[in-house]
């Protein structure tokens, strides 16, 4: 079959779905290559290869509205979609928020955010099978005690969105994404631990080497060996960077437009109000070159940009797309998030806490006795009232140093008491996800154990 | 909410037909798939119909329709294993995904022919007079009305609805090496209702729902949709009132049904093949050996009628199937699918599982539950003097290695004097899997399963599973609350 370029099929349904009586429309269409290879005790475990291509639409009947997706790019099924999709708004009821962005708040150029490396595209299963070997091969030999693993794995991918809206606007971009991780076992006297490395950029230059990712997944499982329970107290606890980046994403969810309306936000009626310490500043910014959560324009066709959300502890701005800001008589931030299938939702671009004064070595020394967290599983987490509580792997703080590991211990607290309580921020940001942060230290938790 | 053509009760000849194949060439693409030195290779085709309809703020808003369609090709060699997978459904598509997949099999070797031959799956457990994908719109929109409708009236300090339906319909054909051609057309329906309550400055969320592999009109029979709603309602208000949680070891008790995710997250992916075979649960190696009070009979299975976690055939085209993973204390199985089952020379057990065309299968778990034990679920609770009683949980998590697992409790009391007293808030419980079931010093007569929400995640793949308990105590499990000493 001939390959039909993507904003074609864009065009085309768009105009099909106005013949079918839409006001309005907009058109997402994406594909994607990808590649992922895993190898465990050094051969290759897996290796999975993948071309896709999907499309979303949503039409507009006035105030009505309806999503269809699809994967089958014929003519025929492109045609019934856009009829489909009409058919299925018709029935819905009027929503007097519904509808496209105004024209006028429309991006109007296309910025490079070097989102795109052509190199992650010529990879090859070979070169991904290297560099997965490499780096569980430096995992087992960091120690004896690690004589198990769970293997490596490596992945790359590439993609191509075109997005498409009847006020006019047309966008397209490429972007990639490469990734190599690790998780090592390691035993002793009978117990087993595992623990995690990984690195994740959108070029492959960029990418933490094999050695040090093996390296430090190592170091990682081996500080969990013979790890205790601790009594049940109320101490300081320090959320590493990959943790302290956890709490950001509650954060996120808790300033999205529609948590607010819904109802489902502890920051309601919080906007304008200090919610953290001076030294707590957050800000979410969609246009950083190369950031894993970047993007030239948003999920409506509005630039991304840069927002401070927590600006030295006051609450500064909520996030919206479209439709959650006129709800609330606010304005999009250009937070719309669009997966293919789906309505616009709001979620953070490149969201971070920005760097402290203290570096993490000092905020530990600073903890008489308290939890230095690096693990925290569960989904005790209540977005409505904040309270929160989790289980926690991590560290016991003595005397200001790092004393022995301890598991099966939970901390619990509430997200407002907790942003309130942050007392000292790291210095050691670094953007390793979409969202990050460095070491921070909350004053005051429940640590609940034996 | 139909868009079909004529409703698949024959998925291989949906298939067929839909994409212009012919058996032949099915068997010769598992053919040339295995040609090298392959040890297993399967098709799997699936053509998959999602409807949706949300609810807030009184109205149904949002309304979804979703086709995903494509073919996963898999060639297993040893312990290795290539895949590759296409939306689009071509001749062309296959042999280019064959091709790939066949890669991790490095030694080339005459073409195979495998001999493949239709068969009906084992069981039929979820036949329907009518699919509820072909449900009238007008009929969920309707239901989620009368929902919000019956929420408010109930207390006035309910202050939104948020409801959802999804209705889906996966089509699956399987062709594998073994000479396995068989097909699938799985029904799956869910509800879900989340109330905020208001009251007094304070705010709070109840959430509660059902469904299954079940035709439409059951979320209406027995008014279950409004015993749903009633439950959202009373559990959002509860909450209002609710102290905060205790912190530290007590007893526990669970209540039946939902509860039955400790099983899933203490034991359940403990005993996964994969993790045991890598020796990397905190299971391995204990087969035969006591790791749960004598009181304690543990079982997956994936036979039961219109359950969530049920299938006729898993994803690999093996008939599912009830398998005994703890008797009487006692460590008796694993769950498997081909992979694990041939490298660790053990029987299949219908549990491998892929969430879409586009994953790779895993051994994982269809509903999990433990047998009814012989004392009365009253004299449980009354037996404890000081406790906490969990009847409703929202979600889990393990660490297989280590064996912790952790869930959260959204409808707790403490007990006091024998007796439920005061409604506890924020209640997380932390344990470690082969200890936990040592520690059930009761168990109640009243098997109870879940209501059909539940999603198990593993390795980034989602499948919907169930969960079971009869009424249980633990004796002494820590609880993370915020209220020390």
């Amino acid at each position: 079959m001939a390959e039909q370029p993507l904003s074609d099929i864009a065009e085309l349904l768009l105009a099909e779905a106005e013949r079918a009586g839409a006001t309005a429309a907009d058109v997402v269409v994406a594909e994607a290559e990808s590649l992922s290879v895993g190898v465990r005790l050094g051969s290759i475990e897996k290796l999975k290869q993948a071309r896709q291509k999907h499309l979303g639409l949503r039409a507009f009947v006035g105030e009505r509205s309806a999503v269809t997706s699809s994967a089958d790019f014929s003519r025929d099924a492109l045609l019934r979609l856009a009829a489909d999709t009409v058919a299925l708004a018709r029935v819905i009821a009027a929503d007097p928020c519904a509808g496209l962005p105004a024209p006028a708040e429309l991006a109007t150029t296309i910025p490079d955010l070097d989102l795109y490396d052509p190199a992650v595209g010529r990879l090859t299963p070979e070169q991904g099978v290297a560099m997965a070997t490499e780096a569980e091969r430096a995992a087992m030999a960091a120690d004896a005690r690690i004589a198990n693993s769970e293997g490596a794995e490596f992945g790359a991918s590439t993609s191509r969105v075109v997005y498409g809206s009847s006020p006019g606007f047309r966008g397209e971009y490429r972007d990639s994404g490469v990734s190599l991780s690790v998780v090592p076992v390691a035993s002793e006297n009978g117990s087993m631990q595992r623990d995690y490395w990984y690195s994740s950029q959108r070029r492959v230059d960029r990418l933490e080497t094999p050695e040090h990712i093996g390296r430090t997944a190592a170091a990682r499982a081996l500080r969990r060996l013979n790890a205790r329970k601790v009594e049940t107290c109320e101490v300081p606890v320090v959320f590493d960077p990959e943790m302290a980046g956890g709490l950001l994403r509650q954060l996120a969810a808790a300033v999205s437009g529609y948590a607010l309306y819904k109802g489902t936000s502890f920051l309601i009626d919080k906007l304008g109000t200090r919610i953290a310490p001076e030294h707590v500043t957050v800000v979410d910014d969609g246009t950083v070159a190369g950031g894993l959560g970047s993007k030239p324009f948003d999920g409506e066709g509005l630039p991304t940009r840069r927002t401070t959300v927590v600006d030295r502890g006051i609450l500064a701005s909520y996030l919206f797309d479209t439709y959650s800001a006129r709800r609330l008589g606010a304005r999009s931030t250009g937070n719309a998030a669009r997966s293919v299938g789906e309505a616009p939702r709001v979620a953070p671009t490149n969201l971070f806490l920005v760097a402290g004064t203290h570096t993490p070595e000092a905020i530990v020394a600073s903890v008489e006795r308290g939890l230095y967290v690096t693990e925290l599983i569960g989904f005790g987490v209540n977005p409505v009232t904040g309270d929160y509580s989790r289980g926690a792997v991590g560290l016991w703080i003595e005397g200001g140093a790092l004393a022995y590991p301890v598991e099966e211990i939970t901390i619990a607290g509430n997200l407002l008491d907790m942003f309130a309580n942050i007392d000292a921020v790291g210095t050691d940001l670094e953007m390793r996800h979409a969202v990050s942060a460095p070491t921070i230290r909350i004053a005051r938790m429940t640590v609940a154990g034996g | 909410m139909s868009d079909f053509d004529f409703a698949p009760r024959e998925p291989a000849r949906f298939f067929l037909e839909r994409f212009g194949l012919s058996e032949n060439l099915l068997a010769d693409t598992v053919g040339a798939a295995i040609a090298r030195r392959a040890d297993y290779a399967d098709l799997y085709f699936e053509f998959r119909t999602v409807r949706t309809l949300g609810l807030e703020d009184g109205l149904v808003k949002t309304a979804g329709a979703h086709i995903a369609q494509g073919v996963g090709v898999r060639v297993v060699a040893g312990d290795k294993t290539g895949y590759a997978y296409s939306d689009e459904v071509t001749v062309e598509s296959l042999r280019l995904a064959t091709r790939t997949a066949g890669a991790i099999a490095d030694e080339s070797g005459e073409t195979g022919v495998a001999a493949v031959s239709a068969a009906r799956p084992a069981h039929d457990l979820y036949a329907l007079a009518h699919p509820p994908v072909e449900t009238p719109l007008t009929d969920g929109i309707d239901l989620l009305s009368r929902i919000d409708v019956a929420a408010r009236r109930q207390d006035s300090r309910i202050k939104n609805v948020i409801a959802g339906l999804g209705i889906e319909q996966k089509i699956v054909l399987i062709v594998n090496s073994a000479g396995v051609l068989v097909g699938d057309v799985q029904p799956l329906v869910r509800l879900n209702v989340t109330c905020i309550a208001e009251d007094g400055g304070k705010r709070q969320q109840g959430t509660f729902g059902g469904g299954g592999r079940v035709a439409y009109e059951f979320l209406l029979a027995e008014e279950r949709y409004l015993r749903y709603t009633r439950t959202a309602v009373e559990q959002a208000l509860r909450n209002l009132h609710a102290v905060d949680a205790p912190a530290g070891t007590m007893t526990v008790v669970l209540g039946p049904g939902w509860p039955g995710v400790l099983l899933h997250e203490a034991i359940g992916h403990g005993l996964e093949g994969d993790f045991n075979r890598k020796q990397v649960s905190a299971f391995s190696s204990l087969l035969g050996r006591p790791v749960a009070s004598p009181l304690c009979t543990v079982v997956d299975d994936g036979t039961i009628a219109h359950r969530r976690g049920s299938l006729n055939v898993d994803d690999e085209g093996t008939p599912t199937g009830r398998t005994v993973l703890i008797e009487k204390g006692i460590l008796r199985g694993y769950l498997q699918d081909r992979l694990n089952a041939r490298l660790m020379g053990m029987p299949l057990t219908g549990n491998g599982r892929r969430e879409s065309f586009a994953h790779i299968p895993l051994p994982r778990m269809t509903n999990t539950f433990m047998l009814a034990g012989e004392t009365p679920p009253e004299d449980i609770v009354r037996s404890v003097d000081r406790g906490l009683y969990a009847a409703y949980f929202g979600g889990g998590q393990v660490d297989i290695t280590s064996g912790k697992f952790v869930f959260s409790a959204s409808e707790a009391y403490l007990i006091e004097g024998g007796k439920l007293t005061q409604p506890v808030k924020g209640a997380t419980l932390i344990g470690n899997g082969p200890d936990v079931l040592t520690r059930i010093s009761l168990v109640g007569t009243d098997l109870r399963l879940d209501e059909g929400v539940g999603t198990c995640g593993k390795d980034g793949q989602s499948v919907p599973v169930g969960v079971g308990l009869p009424t249980v105590r633990i004796d002494g499990l820590t609880v993370g609350g915020t209220q020390a000493g």
